[in-house]
């Protein structure tokens, strides 16, 4: 599938890099007075003279066309078809910690299927005093709650086990999006029918042919797991579970089922395909971890990176990211422009949110040297984000999933950045 | 965390039919097998007809789809094979996953005897059964699974404890750094303006 014939003259990097020169020199420019009169200045622009839209123009808009490359990208030779497949998040042109829904990542075991709110039925069985079916409408008459929790996929950054692949932070670390959803606790869901004192573990499906079936132990389902119908202050996006999915803050995405509908509490797990043959973590010596719900500590510069390299020259730049933990909240960020020798603390934008995305800045001069950027999170359990060195000297190569290590970019004199592995 | 507050009285009972309906899960110990059976020769035809064309004749998977067959003593390997016979700890989950999510395209189409034969037939393309098995609840445990004890639960608070570090390198961490691997080698990054079009 992968094109490696194609031109590399046509590439947009290749443009960019091409272009540096020139932005460098009108950057530097700007730092003195301006030599001729800027025309955007002295003279009337159309739009400052002219109308712009109507308010019935865009009844529900979408980015302006200048952003037309923040958009959701698929890696063709990653699978076998684009339906159980995934795509990834721009995060390398998104700042603050909000995901918008349009551009967040789609991961689909059989596609993403239309679900109506009047079809949707969610039925909890098993170890129940009642089992119970609702409809959406009841849904939305038990008490609600709002949280803010990212979603990393199990698989965000496995293709760089074995070395560094992708070039950008987009597809190393694209499998995630963080979202503020409005929903109801399990807690709340499953005293309405009754959980009896056997019912150790939940199994939850979706609607969809896959069914995504996981098993998750009782404790976690009714300490702060959660049904969502909207996220970021709307419905979910189809591709995202609508009308219902399922929320498991800190835990590995799969375990997020879309289109949630049943609850089965058992009191034993069922060891469904998606937690013995996926989602489990082949080690070096051939035996392999399961259930390894939580995501780690993790973070990544996001600009610059290659998607987003350095365009404006010498001076002032902004290196920012994200920073997240399955297990608590980020309490810092620590980034390093020598590959690791030495390390900065850097500023976080917010307090860390328990299990929810930190968007972290370092405010540097840069004069044109060539960097090693790396960013090194921590959380308040005390968990200090690892190298890749580290992971493998547990792990080995095959574990495909959590890989949470250290990610280094490569920046060079033009301010082009490319995803390296360092001693 | 709220105390458990008294019932709201949403939703209504679901009735038999509709819990058999969609409570289809079998689980390791066979709880959710339903009555029916299949043998080999059965399942061979049957997954000629409704799984060859992904998984292969020989469910030794087509292109980038799944092998469902083969790889067996090659998890410590570089790039180990993981298959229902080299990998898949339980003969429930293949059952489970073929009759609610297979085939591909057109999931719950098959018989409880289509999957219990297709079934059957991966076992034997895996060389784990012989062609005169013939696979049902009476049989279901007479198989072995090879890795059925491949797997240890999530053991990273104490196998990756020393990442609990507390106080990371601040200075002089480490005396020279060398780039070792470069993603531009590989070259397998989609091109943005080709991906933007798509």
């Amino acid at each position: 599938m992968t094109d490696k014939t194609k031109d590399p003259g046509t590439s947009r990097r290749q443009f960019l890099g091409g272009a540096l020169a020139a932005g460098g020199a009108v950057a530097g420019a700007s730092m003195a007075r301006g030599a001729t009169p800027d025309p955007l200045i002295t003279e009337v622009q159309e739009w400052a003279s002219g109308l712009g839209d109507g308010v019935d123009a865009t009844p529900y808009g979408l980015p302006i066309q200048y952003e037309s490359d923040v958009i959701r990208r698929n890696v063709e030779w990653l699978t076998a078809d684009t339906i159980s497949s995934i795509n990834f998040t721009p995060i390398h042109a998104l700042d603050g910690t909000i995901t918008p829904q349009g551009c967040a990542f789609e991961r689909h075991h059989s596609g993403a299927i239309e679900l109506r709110k009047e079809d949707y039925r969610l039925m909890i069985n098993g170890l129940v005093d009642t089992p119970l079916v609702f409809t959406y409408a009841d849904l939305e008459r038990f008490p609600r709650e709002q949280r803010t929790f990212f979603l990393e996929c199990a698989a965000n950054t496995g293709m760089e086990w074995a070395g560094a692949q992708l070039n950008g932070a987009q597809f190393t670390h694209g499998m995630i999006h963080n979202m503020e959803y409005t929903g109801v606790s399990l807690r709340t869901l499953l005293n309405e029918a009754g959980i009896q004192p056997e019912g150790t573990w939940l199994y939850v499906e979706g609607a969809d042919a896959s069914s995504n079936g996981r098993s998750i132990p009782m404790e976690k389902a009714l300490d702060d797991c959660m049904i969502a119908f909207k996220a970021n202050g709307e419905a979910l996006r189809k591709e995202h579970g609508y009308p219902v999915r399922l929320i498991v803050p800190g835990w590995e995405g799969n375990m997020w089922v879309k289109w949630l509908r049943r609850m089965e509490v058992a009191d034993a797990p069922v060891e469904s395909r998606e937690e013995t043959s996926k989602y489990t973590d082949t080690l070096a010596d051939g035996t392999s971890r399961k259930w390894t719900w939580v995501m780690d500590a993790k973070s990544v510069v996001t600009s610059p990176s290659p998607q987003s390299p350095i365009t404006h020259g010498p001076g002032p730049l902004v290196i920012t990211g994200l920073a997240w933990s399955g297990r608590g909240a980020i309490t810092r960020v620590d980034v390093s422009r020598d590959g690791g020798v030495t390390w900065e603390t850097a500023r976080l934008a917010e307090d860390g949110k328990p299990m929810a995305l930190t968007r972290f800045y370092l405010d540097v001069d840069w004069q044109g040297e060539e960097m090693l950027l790396q960013s090194r999170a921590m959380d308040s359990t005390g968990y200090v984000q690892p190298t890749k060195a580290q992971l493998r000297e547990v792990r080995g190569l095959n574990s495909i999933y959590h890989n949470n290590c250290i990610q280094t970019w490569h920046v060079n004199a033009n301010g082009e950045a490319e995803n390296v592995e360092v001693s | 965390t709220p105390a458990l507050a008294d019932k709201l009285g949403l939703g209504r009972p679901a009735l038999p039919e509709e819990i058999a309906a969609w409570d289809l899960d079998v689980r390791p110990d066979g709880t959710g097998l339903p009555d029916g059976s299949g043998d080999v020769w059965t399942g061979e035809e049957v997954f000629a007809d409704y799984c060859a064309v992904c998984h292969g004749d020989f469910a030794e998977g087509i292109d980038n789809w799944p092998k469902l067959a083969g790889g067996a003593n090659t998890l410590d390997h570089d790039d180990p094979l993981k298959t229902v016979g080299s990998y898949w700890p339980y003969l429930s989950t293949t059952w489970d996953y073929v009759n609610r999510s297979m085939p591909f395209g057109a999931a719950q189409t098959l018989s409880a005897d289509d999957v219990y034969a297709i079934v059957a037939y991966i076992l034997y393309s895996n060389d784990l059964v012989d062609d005169d098995f013939v696979l049902s609840k009476d049989t279901f445990f007479d198989v072995e699974m090879p890795n059925a004890d491949g797997f240890i639960i999530d053991d990273r608070d104490s196998a990756e404890a020393h990442f609990w570090t507390e106080t990371p390198c601040m200075e002089a961490c480490k005396d020279s750094v060398e780039v070792t691997m470069r993603a531009m080698v590989l070259d397998v990054t989609p091109d943005e303006t080709a991906a933007a079009e798509d």
